[in-house]
């Protein structure tokens, strides 16, 4: 879209004003991730400063409060953060895909409208109801099969559950906007509905189902009071499935309101590594994103 | 001369494409189903009229949850009032007014993905001491919305912008061609032709919203009593639910009764706004 | 209209305006008259308990208005040491390099619970102790079935956890454990839910839930048996205190809640929430 600001004749001045206003708009918004950023860097200092970058990543146990010899080992956790996210985006990603094709192309047009409000519900059930749930139903249930119950299968399950609204809404948006003419043509070539789906729609909204899985991994990795739940808090690198993990989000949950001034601290420094943790993949995402959109701009 | 064996493949794939579709719609219906019996089968005799009207009593062990459901409604008011057109326009001015390899919008659309996956208790922490403390909020209904609005905001700013990328390039070379103002042509082509991404990004944000826990014990707080103004604290449903199913014992019922009433208001506010924008959609110039 | 950017759309523009006449009713009417405030937070134990107060004492004090906020002993602590908050709730004792003035208002005991199922009536301290250090694995060495003990364990910080850590002699670093829970509901739900569980809550929301159909058994230690009774003359073995903080000595307003609080007008609230009555 690079051309607009070129060919626009406009010169008006309400049009400056506008564009100035959707600046000041765009750049608040995105200050408020800095603002963030400083105050949880402002809270990570002193463990920073006293505890130290590398005792963060080698300890090998968390035992923040110890009072013989803490150890702030916080590896396992990240590595918990990053597989629980994983497996929820594993389960939901072609449940959510195939749940936005089901309402836009295969269900009657009323029960694809009544699908959508489902998913709408589920996506604002409170977590701590999804975690009760969880820790009720589904936990005694995969205990019966390979104790403890409590695992990352659990909490993947969970997790992909509460993620999976997300990437069918926007999945579906994204589909929503697919040109009619795109579905006419592949009519007219005589492709059938599989094919047309696979080989039209889904590539004309693959950007919309990318920005979409984006915001859902982004909600499994920040996600709080369902996962620590049913995830077990144990933190280890687990062996299996049926092993207990720790999230670093729920390590956060289970101890802030708990946490004195050392320990606090810690805490904070946690949420930074994994506030970078998600920044790295991002910008590497954002760079990919910039190249390919270089060379479609360069194509068209 | 159509080869048949190629016709029966295509056939095979359809078929094997809409029975993947079904099913997996089936489960995910399933086990919202199950969750909702879960929730009914332990609140419904707690619901009724006056649970709906009373205020609560007994640590929400009696009464009922009229003030936190009127406390909910206003922090989502405040939180959708400054989230939607905050994320809209930020949207808005990464599409339309930048170019999309440029290095300002990308640090832009960067920091907004990054916001996405702060966990929401350090979303709360922060809300705690910019809005309560540094802008002297206190712990308000004011505070606790402004802390939602910066965690909805992505889900705004992404999905708006996925309504925008998808708006045919002939909308814009037309309006330019016609020699409109920018404004009229984002105003009467561009903004309605974006409005599926819009909504599903509010349906998304209000859903978020409602469901947060953890960011709103520390900034709207946990007062139970009828908020007079938006500088009072009020108790959100799903802080209330938190709270009952975890700290009252005895409080079990009434937390699933409270969040059979949440999905309700939800249903209702999903409801108004999907007719809303059903209305703002058809008088559009362009609908697509 | 034609001030308004014309960007933004109808529904947007309505709910501006109705929550801007929302506000302005809103402020108006309220803060209107002279009332005694007062702020009070933390341990999220205590907040239901001392909402209830607050909401009784408000009753008989017109012209008061005291908001009590949750969110964790530690920040009680911290809002209390600030002065964000006029009280700190706490539910354990004051720890060394915390200079605040503590004003007990009820006690809490904390029992073992496993699964009703669980044949196990009573666990000696050792066997307890050797459990939770992984000595003990299996249930049939105390007395129970032949399976496999899923030991849970509280989370760092948590007041239930410094108590058990307390009678037991152990640091958590000794402790194998196979899950870790935060709060009370979150144990009792994790041993109802698996019959070869074994945790540790307060003792009257245990009692709460185990007479309430929730298939779980307060275990005897040594001997003695779990019940606000107990804890109530003393001779059982793990409590824990609930209590008000303060910056200094308690002046006005706080003084007053705090009188009241640890008051026996509030009895009958401390034991709905069963817990047992500080003084007695």
């Amino acid at each position: 879209m690079t051309w607009w600001r070129n060919i626009s004749l406009s010169r008006q001045g309400t049009d400056r004003l506008v564009g100035g206003g959707l600046g000041l708009m765009a750049v608040i918004s995105a200050s408020v991730v800095f603002f963030i950023l400083i105050f949880v860097c402002r809270g990570a200092l002193p463990a920073l400063r006293e505890v130290g970058l590398t005792r963060l990543l080698t300890d090998g146990r968390w035992l923040p409060a110890s009072s013989r010899e803490p150890q702030y080992g916080v590896t396992a956790m990240l590595a918990g953060s990053l597989l629980v996210t994983a497996g929820a985006m594993l389960l939901a990603t072609p449940l959510g895909l195939l749940s936005a094709l089901f309402e836009r192309f295969y269900a009657p047009r009323n029960l694809g409208r009544w699908y959508r409000r489902v998913l709408e519900l589920l996506a604002g059930v409170p977590s701590v109801v999804f975690g009760l749930w969880g820790l009720m139903v589904l936990v005694p249930a995969i205990n019966r099969w390979h104790p403890p119950g409590q695992s990352l299968l659990a909490a993947t399950l969970i997790l992909g559950l509460m993620v999976l609204p997300t990437l069918a809404l926007t999945a579906s948006a994204a589909l929503e906007s697919v040109p009619a003419a795109y579905f006419q043509a592949a009519s007219a070539l005589g492709m059938g509905r599989a094919a047309t789906i696979l080989g039209v729609a889904l590539p004309a909204a693959r950007t919309g189902i990318g920005g979409g899985a984006l915001l859902a991994a982004a909600r499994a990795i920040g996600e709080t009071m369902a996962v620590v739940m049913v995830c077990g808090n144990i933190a280890q690198i687990p062996g299996s499935v049926f092993d207990p993990v720790r999230p670093v989000t729920s390590t956060i949950a289970l101890e802030m309101g708990y946490a004195t001034a050392a320990h606090r601290s810690v805490l904070f420094a946690t949420a930074l590594l994994l506030i970078l943790m998600v920044a790295g993949p991002l910008g590497l995402a954002a760079f990919v994103k910039t190249q390919q959109k270089k060379r479609t701009v360069r194509h068209a | 001369m159509p080869d048949p064996s190629r016709h029966r493949r295509t056939r095979t794939a359809d078929r094997l494409l809409g029975a993947l579709c079904w099913a997996s719609a089936l489960a995910v219906v399933a086990v919202f189903l199950w969750l909702l019996w879960d929730l009914l089968s332990q609140g419904l005799s707690h619901l009724s009229w006056s649970f709906l009207t009373g205020t609560v009593e007994d640590a929400g062990r009696g009464g009922g949850i009229a003030p936190v459901i009127l406390s909910t409604l206003l922090i989502l008011l405040v939180c959708l009032a400054v989230a939607v057109p905050l994320g809209v326009g930020c949207a808005t001015w990464l599409s339309e007014y930048q170019r999309p390899d440029g290095a300002l919008a990308g640090a832009i659309t960067k920091a907004v993905d990054l916001l996405a996956s702060v966990p929401s208790i350090v979303f709360g922490l922060f809300g705690m001491v910019f809005f309560c403390q540094v802008l002297d909020l206190g712990f308000s209904i004011t505070a606790g919305g402004l802390t939602l609005a910066c965690m909805i905001l992505p889900i705004i700013i992404r999905t708006t912008l996925t309504g925008l990328h998808s708006a045919p390039n002939e909308l814009r070379l037309g309006a330019a061609a016609l020699g409109m103002t920018r404004h009229s042509a984002l105003r009467h082509l561009l903004i309605p032709a974006a409005v599926p991404g819009i909504v599903v990004g509010v349906t998304l944000g209000i859903s978020r919203a409602m469901a947060e826990t953890a960011a709103l014990i520390f900034t709207s707080g946990y007062a139970t009593r009828m908020p007079s103004s938006l500088s009072d604290s009020g108790r959100a449903m799903s802080v209330h639910i938190y709270d009952l199913a975890m700290n009252v014992p005895g409080g079990a019922a009434n937390a699933a009764a409270s969040a059979a009433i949440l999905l309700a208001v939800l249903t209702a506010i999903n409801f108004t706004a999907s007719k809303l924008s059903d209305r703002w959609h058809a008088k559009a110039v362009v609908t697509r | 209209m034609h001030k308004i950017p014309s960007y933004i759309p109808q529904p947007l523009l309505f709910s501006l305006t109705s929550i801007g006449i929302a506000a302005t009713l809103l402020c108006s009417c309220g803060k209107k008259d002279e009332t005694r405030q007062l702020i009070l937070t933390g341990s999220s134990t205590c907040a239901p308990m001392v909402a209830d107060m607050a909401k009784r004492f408000e009753e008989s004090h017109p012209g008061t208005r005291i908001d009590v906020q949750s969110g964790g002993s530690s920040r009680g602590i911290a809002d209390a040491t600030s002065g964000l908050a006029d009280i700190g709730m706490i539910s354990r004792n004051l720890k060394e390099g915390e200079d605040l003035t503590p004003h007990r208002m009820a006690m809490d005991g904390v029992c073992v619970i496993v699964h009703q199922d669980n044949p196990v009536e009573n666990l000696t301290k050792q066997q307890v102790i050797d459990i939770y250090t992984g000595k003990i694995e299996n249930w049939k060495d105390v007395g129970g079935a032949d399976k496999a003990i899923v030991v849970a364990n509280k989370a760092e910080g948590r007041a239930t956890l410094e108590v058990f850590l307390g009678y037991t002699g152990l640091d958590n670093a000794d402790i194998q454990a196979d899950i870790v829970v935060g709060e009370n509901q979150q144990a009792i739900k994790t041993a109802a839910g698996n019959p070869n569980a074994i945790s540790y809550v307060s003792i009257g929301e245990a009692a709460y839930e185990a007479e309430h159909g929730t298939p779980i058994k307060l275990i005897q230690a040594d001997g003695l048996a779990p019940t606000t009774g107990a804890v109530a003359n003393g001779s059982f073995p793990i409590t824990r205190p609930l209590q008000l903080v303060t910056k200094g000595e308690a002046t006005g307003l706080a003084k007053e809640f705090i009188d009241y609080a640890t008051s026996e007008e509030v009895h009958d609230l401390v034991e709905k929430h069963l817990f047992v009555p500080a003084g007695n």
